[in-house]
């Protein structure tokens, strides 16, 4: 609490418990703070050779012919690899974790084949003694190009005459093949109620048209990969990946090799937001590695994951909402038209299930449009799609409530959704915290506080997104010093190696520290899906905590053991097995630890889950802003980020995700864009013109974690990762409306479209 | 291939010889050559601050740095900040503030918060977000690193007061 009384990060608990809520130091902390910790890049091998990628300077263009003889040739290369060392794709599907997709698309982004889609795509590749030297060497490979007019957006991919990328994709229309082709990949519609009859209902009608740009993650470890195609024929790769089953099973399938043959070794990951899902590098790696006959590390400059890693996508989006005039929303339509980049698949889906999903409308109609365009393959940027869809509709209903007169947290808590509400895409809410978080926002200091000054506006804005569940594998081995090493697969991007081990510190009666966490390669533990979906501290904590609760019972079977009685007589209480069988006995968990040898051995906790109860977690913002009338740029004044996180099992690091994702969400808001020219180059490729948000950009960024337990949860947790980000972008054109009477409906909202929309007023 | 250079410089207090290419940073040779692989590499022209080590008395980001400049100078870098088992009050901070969530901007921000508070030991908060701003985080959002030097530029104070206590009585 500062000096005012004011509390800048306050946590809404419901339930106490000894480990789960505390704040300790995390495990990989030290390793972390000296330098010590092993990154992608860190990786030295002996005999490594180091990778360099030939990318196109097109953005569509078709490759005539590839000569690498002169590369091959120069000095201290080993390999030359191009898409001809795959063999033929045929028309196989696989399935990378995305859906069935054709292996030609997966492998064409990987190294292209006949045709490049984006200016970046990998078209060969040299392993060499050093950087420097294959950097050289692909100087010296020959690519002779037909170039192709490049299409950039996706209402001008849908056009008649547009550039097409693919020969072969056909429209899926409504869930139906059709022979149309073309850039659209599919179009498909969400439909609720009589949306017709309902806006002919309303009172009042709000419609809006907006466009968001192309935006990139922006982690700031590139990608990288190293790998050894060993002589009996194992693949194994060290990266940097927020999956490392999913790396190894997509970088299996792309080199044509079984999944027991591949090992992936996650080595410490510098930020992924989903864009280190995908996978790039490793099977380059490999293919160089199988020629070379040594070990092979490739790291991307910062340009190539500007220009070749998965962005998110740009959009262009229409909403309409209808209300009666005491505020009951009545009917709502949207259009979402998504740029998939190279390949089909934008997360268009997701933003279609997102887009109404914090209100209980009767009326919906929802169409999505997966469309590909010239731009790099987007990838998953933390609730993907959910943040274009609500740019829109938290600033229509911003423009609604002014319209009605209505405070605008008032008309959210009118029409909000709850449990049991459905949403246009089909499923019903479990217990959500949408109504809690708004409660929260009421009733926050910041609501309230005064606000003076010319230029000056306050906004809000709320946002959804899910959590997944997948599937998650835990291991826990007792030590005889009565702590436990638990091994988990989820590689850790913020900490969550601790609020992992902190779950089943929980049940063991033991201090987080007193479990000492791994996470392991594929080889080493079951499998355990991406650090992705908001899932990691929700489904691989079940995990563990399943596992504590393996050992707990193979405890109680030992204590038995030693007290002659039936293991169902032994309880397990404040770290202390006791046993009331005619004749009280105890034994603390560390006394009985010593003592596994001379009661059958050592005990391992293992358990698998793939859970059913994921919770989705909804977030909301107030956020104050100053126009500079005569620039146009807009500072954050004060920011305040609300989220419900069913139960925060670390609150510093849940406040760090909402911190984080908040701050992602006003770079989007305010500065962050791909400036392509027309002929589709990415102008701004480095960190000073690309411009993520710097400390000198922000205030502190307060926050109020709500606690609306997840029922399908033993500690109740929701995941936090990704709902934070998506109102930002909505809260602070809200407040650019207050500040300065203009209606932002393009991101992002840069200085010289503030000032174009003031001068137009 | 290129002739390489004899280097002879300190880092981290240590006097070091090394063989590079001219052409060859000081990240590089920090991490390819030295195998001292905590400064680390975000993107290669300056922007990112993950590579910032201490030249001399200065900052600066060890990939716009040639390895044949540091001849004859001294250069700390983040695996010379804890002394012996110690860490450094600036790493103490991090850890307990939840200053760092990847941590792979950390080191960087180390070593240059680690230079702010040699030269200012009671920084304001505006002077702490400019001082890091050629510092890129993308997990944090800057609120939890800002805490973690304010604390850390506390505690020093207050060690730094118990010490002259210490040397007046």
């Amino acid at each position: 609490m500062n000096a005012s009384g004011y509390e800048p990060n306050m946590v809404l608990a419901n339930k106490e418990y000894n480990v789960v809520g505390t704040r300790p130091v995390r495990h990989d902390g030290v390793d972390k703070v000296t330098g010590r910790a092993l990154y992608g890049a860190d990786i030295q091998l002996a005999g490594l050779l180091q990778g360099a990628v030939l990318r196109s300077p097109h953005a569509h263009a078709r490759i005539k012919s590839v000569d690498v003889s002169a590369a091959a040739k120069a000095n201290g290369v080993m390999a030359v690899v191009t898409a001809t060392n795959f063999g033929p794709s045929g028309d196989k599907i696989v399935d990378v974790g995305e859906g069935p997709t054709p292996l030609a698309y997966v492998r064409g982004n990987v190294l292209a084949k006949d045709k490049v889609l984006y200016r970046g795509h990998p078209v060969a590749a040299v392993a060499a003694a050093s950087l420097h030297l294959a950097q050289e060497a692909l100087k010296l490979i020959k690519v002779d190009y037909e170039p192709l007019p490049a299409t950039l957006t996706a209402p001008d991919a849908m056009r008649q005459d547009a550039p097409v990328l693919h020969d072969d994709l056909r429209t899926q229309e409504l869930g139906e093949a059709t022979d149309r082709g073309g850039n659209l990949a599919a179009h498909f519609r969400h439909e609720k109620g009589d949306v017709e009859k309902g806006f002919s209902d309303a009172d009042v009608i709000v419609e809006s048209e907006l466009d968001t740009s192309t935006v990139h993650q922006g982690y700031i470890e590139p990608q990288t990969a190293t790998a050894l195609w060993n002589n009996d024929g194992r693949v194994q790769v060290w990266c940097s990946t927020q999956g490392a089953f999913p790396t190894r099973d997509t970088t299996s399938k792309v080199l044509g090799v079984p999944v027991s043959q591949v090992k992936v070794t996650p080595m410490e990951i510098g930020g992924g937001f989903g864009g280190k899902i995908p996978v790039y590098l490793e099977p380059v790696a490999a293919l160089l590695s199988k020629k070379s006959g040594r070990p092979v590390k490739i790291v991307m400059s910062r340009q190539d994951v500007f220009e070749a890693t998965g962005p998110t996508p740009g959009s262009h989006i229409k909403v309409k909402i209808g209300a009666k005039n005491d505020g009951t929303l009545v009917a709502a339509k949207a259009d979402l038209a998504f740029e998939a980049g190279a390949y089909p698949g934008a997360m268009v889906a997701p933003a279609a299930m997102c887009v109404f999903a914090a209100y209980d409308i009767d009326n919906v109609v929802i169409d999505g449009y997966d469309v590909v365009v010239n731009k790099p393959s987007t990838a998953a940027y933390r609730a993907p799609g959910a943040t274009n869809a609500a740019f829109a509709t938290e600033t229509v209903v911003d423009e609604l409530a002014g319209k009605l007169g209505m405070d605008p947290i008032d008309l959210r808590l009118k029409n909000a959704a709850k449990e049991g509400t459905r949403r246009a895409d089909g499923p019903k809410f479990r217990r959500i915290g949408c109504v809690e978080v708004l409660e929260a926002m009421q009733n926050h200091p910041h609501y309230e506080a005064p606000l003076e000054g010319p230029n000056r506006g306050r906004g809000v804005a709320i946002g959804f997104w899910f959590n997944v569940g997948l599937e998650s594998s835990a291991s826990i081995s007792v030590n005889s010093d009565g702590t436990v090493n638990l091994v988990e697969g989820s590689t850790d991007i913020g900490g969550t190696r601790t609020s992992i081990a902190m779950q089943a510190a929980e049940v063991l009666g033991l201090k987080a520290e007193q479990v000492q966490p791994t996470v392991a390669d594929t080889d080493s533990v079951g499998y355990t899906d991406v650090t992705g979906g908001s899932r990691t501290t929700f489904c691989t904590g079940y995990a563990a905590h399943n596992a504590a609760h393996d050992v707990l019972r193979q405890m109680k079977e030992r204590a038995a053991l030693l007290w002659e009685t039936e293991p169902d007589k032994v309880t397990f209480e404040d770290g202390t097995f006791a046993s009331d069988n005619g004749k009280r006995r105890s034994i603390g968990f560390r006394r009985l630890a010593s003592k596994l040898g001379e009661t059958g051995g050592p005990i391992v906790g293992r358990a698998t889950v793939k859970p059913r109860g994921v919770g989705g977690s909804f977030a909301g913002n107030i956020v104050d802003v100053e126009v500079d009338p005569e620039t146009g740029k807009t500072t954050i004044l004060r920011f305040t980020a609300f989220q419900d996180a069913g139960k925060a099992i670390h609150p510093s690091y849940v406040e760090g995700q909402m911190q984080g994702g908040s701050v992602q969400g006003i770079g989007w808001a305010l500065n962050e864009e791909y400036f392509m020219s027309p002929e589709g180059e990415m102008k701004n490729s480095t960190l000073l013109d690309y411009r993520m948000p710097t400390a000198l950009d922000l205030p502190m960024i307060d926050t109020c974690i709500i606690e609306v337990a997840n029922p399908g949860h033993p500690f109740g947790v929701r995941g936090v990762g990704e709902a934070n980000i998506v109102p930002p972008p909505a809260a602070v054109a809200n407040a650019i409306h207050a500040a300065a009477g203009v209606r932002m409906k393009r991101l992002p909202m840069s200085p010289p479209s503030v000032m174009e929309a003031i001068w137009a007023k | 291939m290129h002739r390489k250079t004899i280097v002879q410089t300190t880092i981290n207090g240590e006097a070091v010889e090394f063989l590079c290419e001219p052409r060859q940073s000081l990240l590089e040779c920090l991490r390819d050559i030295l195998d001292m692989t905590g400064s680390k590499e975000g993107c290669n022209d300056g922007n990112c601050g993950a590579c910032t080590v201490m030249l001399d008395d200065r900052i600066v980001p060890a990939c716009l740095v040639l390895g044949v400049e540091v001849d004859g100078k001294s250069v700390v870098t983040i695996e010379g900040i804890a002394s012996g088992g110690e860490l450094h009050p600036i790493q103490q901070c991090f850890l307990e503030d939840a200053s760092l969530q990847c941590g792979v901007c950390t080191p960087g921000f180390i070593v240059a918060a680690k230079a702010l508070l040699d030269r200012d030991p009671d920084p304001s908060e505006p002077e702490i977000r400019l001082w890091l701003a050629n510092n890129l985080c993308r997990c944090t959002g800057y609120d939890k690193i800002i805490r973690g030097v304010q604390d850390a530029a506390a505690q020093m104070r207050q060690a730094r007061d118990a010490d002259l206590e210490e040397t007046k009585s």
